[in-house]
């Protein structure tokens, strides 16, 4: 039985034509049955190298006589589209500010409370350190199924969210956080049983909060997954890197984090969980990032101007219209419609002043490249400034034509919205990408009919995410001007290290490798020593395959790309995410400190995640002397 | 394409307004379940032969209501296969009866005109696989179908054909319960146990604790 987009019965054939319409837009406005225009309120997303809106889902080389002989980045995938729905209906939704209770039952302790259904790998380190244990700040986070509107052309999907007990939503209630106050997150698993996961998702969590500088036991390792029923009491320092160690007692103000993210990493499950929503936003304050324009930074104030922004990219079955997730992918899954704080293409209100966006990709695969498009000037090249990366202030603004983020990058940007009063511009990507594997490199890929497919879609021609509709006026903007801001200093990357390691990231027969052995919960690569500094080698030997590489812990610097200082001024910076792009060689700078226990390196694409790009390693007292691990 | 198929959207796009309201667009009716869409999707119901020559449909026979282990290899292929069947065979060992029971491990061949049922009995004895590890082969056609829809593909056409870089994940999963994942058949035997155990009883036993 077949069903159009209205859930009417159709002929098996008529369902084939909306199918062929769905996945070639260009055809309709060849036809002229459609103006632009509408096809836009349709959502139906125009231009040319469509190629991933028209073939959504999977990555998969599905039997397409034009990709014989074709290089790996362009093939495309072979299922069906999702149902069209209309763009830019739908108001942006905010968060909620995640809210504090008053007492935990039972209590925190510092031994896991194994008794009463607590899982968690270790007791907490902090207490034999003199934190003050309990924690001032307590929080209740219970995970669980929920029912959420992500397009109005779209039925009730059911997802996974995160419950503060005052509100239960997907992505979940953003913490507000500030250094110098600890906190402890009860982590509660009220999933669902797995027979009502609606065709994937494993109700089995360990919620890791990305980067913290947090000590092991509390770090959301993949490994420390917890069943329906019980919890894990995360306690979470808020805490500079070196405050145990070369910057005691309160740590180098150099390593301020500022945008962070929660999510679920639960071993080989990663894709599919954090996919059904157990996603959520961390936001770090301090004395100089401290959310009111006119103190400290003067950055523009939170909530009202500083808008944390949660990108993915999903599928859903054109015939059930639910949510769906390609559960037989290794390489990577291409979503062809684009949810912002979980809704599909919203608008946002904007006045015509400066904006602190905090842009994040959850994934699955894709890399976004975004760019601020007018639709009536599209020759216009609209600049906007990126403040952080990773969630790191750079020392100073770095204005740019765009940026381009991994999943799990962050990029923090300000918008001047005053050029723009009165008018709507658009957050879009239009950096083209057809499979799991990275976006396409330029010259090397044709479409069906001979013509080459671009790396970059000309403007107006990308993936709309966001519309800002700029109105209002004339209140003042308290932020200072991104021209005269400075922020912090790089911390200084002179100190040789203790020891430089290799990592060769391989794929073996679809085996995803780091020097040449697989992931294990049980095998540890290499002994870090606590307190020290080491450089990392990472090599990509897997071909086409770009891998956004983070490690846990602390923050790193790139030293190099391929023997060069990185190229882009934006990387000069702390991250936590690194690209390794084809055939490259990153160095990389650590300082690892203060805090003892396991952490993992892994790719991000959660897809290569899930399918072993992964090693444990951790960090003693005494450090190993392996080179290549 | 027909103005007939368009049709259909001019319809989303006239509705508009009507729709305006928060999310409730109807479910088509009747659409499949979850399980019955995954099995649609991906587990074309082909004919094949088992290492003792039986015939078997693969999802009515091998794959409904079980919890599985699947991999593709070639009783010739002198480079991974060796590797990961041994492995394999290990994680048989450490799993014990429960392979047959609990578990029904599945090898497919992704050379069925050689791997014909005698070959593969004689490479299942070889390689010390006990019952409940069945080996597979059938028409070349609904092999390669099967392979594409379990996704033991490579994005590359050119290195998708060459049969040495075939994908050598084991594919482990839990049909009723539509749980689904892989992990390298080179990963240590009693690593691919812990995880295929996850899926027998997902219900089961709390994170391991060690620092």
């Amino acid at each position: 039985m077949y069903y159009n987009a209205l859930g009417e019965r159709v002929s098996r054939r008529r369902y084939r034509e909306m199918l062929a319409a769905a996945k070639n837009r260009r055809e309709l406005i060849a036809a002229g049955l459609h103006n632009r225009r509408d096809l836009f309120k349709m959502g139906l997303l125009t231009g040319t190298g469509m190629l991933v809106a028209k073939h959504g889902l999977s990555s998969r080389a599905w039997a397409q006589p034009f990709q014989q002989g074709t290089p790996n980045l362009c093939a495309g995938a072979g299922l069906p589209a999702s149902p069209p729905t209309r763009s830019f209906v739908v108001p942006l939704p905010i968060m909620p500010v995640a809210q504090t209770v008053a007492s935990l039952s039972p209590a925190p302790t510092i031994a896991p409370n194994t008794g009463a259904g607590e899982v968690r790998a270790a007791p907490h380190q902090a207490p034999a350190l003199g934190f003050p244990f309990p924690p001032p700040k307590l929080y209740r986070f219970t995970q669980q199924a929920i029912q959420v509107s992500q397009s109005p052309d779209l039925p009730l999907q059911t997802i996974w969210g995160f419950n503060d007990g005052f509100n239960a939503t997907s992505p979940g209630p953003t913490y507000v956080a500030h250094y110098g106050t600890p906190q402890l997150t009860r982590n509660i698993n009220a999933l669902p049983p797995v027979t009502q996961n609606g065709g994937f998702g494993m109700p089995s969590v360990t919620t890791h909060l990305h980067n913290a500088h947090n000590p092991s036991e509390s770090d959301g390792n993949p490994c420390d997954f917890y069943e329906i029923g019980h919890f894990c009491d995360q306690y979470y320092p808020n805490v500079l890197a070196g405050f145990n160690s070369d910057h005691q007692p309160n740590g180098d103000i150099n390593e301020s984090l500022s945008t962070l993210w929660y999510h679920d990493h639960r071993v080989d499950f990663t894709s599919q969980n954090t996919y059904k929503g157990l996603v959520g936003y961390y936001l770090l304050f301090n004395q100089f990032d401290t959310g009111d324009e006119t103190t400290g930074f003067r950055l523009p104030s939170f909530p009202q101007f500083d808008v944390p922004l949660v990108f993915a990219d999903k599928v859903y079955d054109p015939v059930s219209h639910q949510l769906a997730f390609d559960l037989f992918s290794l390489d990577g899954i291409m979503g062809d419609k684009f949810l912002v704080n979980g809704q599909i293409q919203p608008f946002f209100q904007v006045q015509p002043r400066r904006y602190r966006f905090r842009l994040l990709d959850t994934g699955p695969s894709r890399f976004f490249e975004f760019f601020l498009t007018d639709l009536n000037n599209l020759g216009a090249t609209n600049p906007f400034w990126v403040i952080g990366n990773d969630g790191n202030l750079l020392p100073a603004p770095v204005q740019v034509q765009s940026v381009r983020i991994g999943v799990a990058e962050r990029v923090d940007i300000i918008i001047d919205f005053s050029q723009f009063a009165g008018k709507t511009v658009y957050l879009e990507n239009r950096l083209n990408q057809l499979n799991g594997m990275g976006p396409v490199n330029a010259g090397q890929c044709t479409d069906a009919n001979g013509n080459p497919v671009p790396t970059m879609l000309p403007a107006g021609q990308g993936n709309l995410l966001l519309q800002f509709q700029v109105r209002g006026g004339g209140a003042p903007d308290g932020s200072a001007d991104p021209r005269t801001q400075t922020f912090y200093q790089l911390p200084s990357t002179n100190a040789t290290p203790r020891i430089t390691r290799t990592f060769k990231f391989d794929r073996l027969n679809g085996q995803w490798s780091v020097n040449g052995q697989f992931m294990d919960c049980h095998t540890f690569r290499f002994q870090v020593q606590q307190n020290s500094v080491e450089n990392w080698i990472l090599t990509n030997a897997t071909g086409d395959w770009t891998h956004p590489v983070h490690i846990h812990l602390e923050e790193h610097q790139i030293l190099s790309r391929n023997r060069q200082p990185p190229p882009l001024a934006i990387e000069r910076s702390r991250k936590d995410v690194t690209q390794l792009h084809p055939n490259e060689r990153v160095l990389l700078f650590f300082r690892f400190r203060d805090w003892l226990g396991k952490y993992p390196i892994h790719c991000h694409n959660v897809v290569h995640e899930d399918h072993a790009m992964m090693g444990l390693w951790h960090v003693q007292a005494v450090g190993d002397n392996v080179l290549v691990p | 394409m027909s103005l007939a198929g368009l049709a259909s959207f001019a319809g989303v796009a006239g509705a508009a307004g009507g729709l305006a309201a928060a999310g409730t667009a109807a479910a088509p009716e009747a659409a499949p379940s979850p399980r019955e869409r995954i099995r649609r999707l991906y587990f074309p119901n082909v004919a094949l032969r088992t290492q003792d020559d039986q015939p078997v449909r693969f999802y009515d026979d091998l794959l409904k209501d079980k919890a599985v282990t699947i991999n593709f290899f070639f009783a010739r292929c002198e480079e991974i296969c060796p590797l990961v069947t041994a492995n394999l065979a290990k994680v048989q060992k450490l799993l014990g009866d429960r392979v047959g029971r609990d578990l029904f491990m599945y090898s497919i061949s992704l050379k069925p005109e050689q791997d014909t049922p005698a070959r593969l009995k004689a490479y299942a004895e070889m390689h010390g696989a006990r019952p409940g590890w069945t080996f597979l082969t059938g028409a070349p056609a609904d092999v390669e179908l099967l392979r594409r829809s379990l996704g033991f593909t490579n994005p590359s056409a050119k290195v998708d054909k060459d049969l040495n870089q075939h994908i050598g994940n084991v594919r482990y999963g839990n049909e009723p319960l539509m749980l689904w994942a892989a992990c390298p058949g080179q990963a240590s035997a009693e690593w691919i146990v812990e995880s295929v155990s996850w899926v027998i009883h997902p219900e089961a036993k709390p994170a391991m604790s060690q620092g």
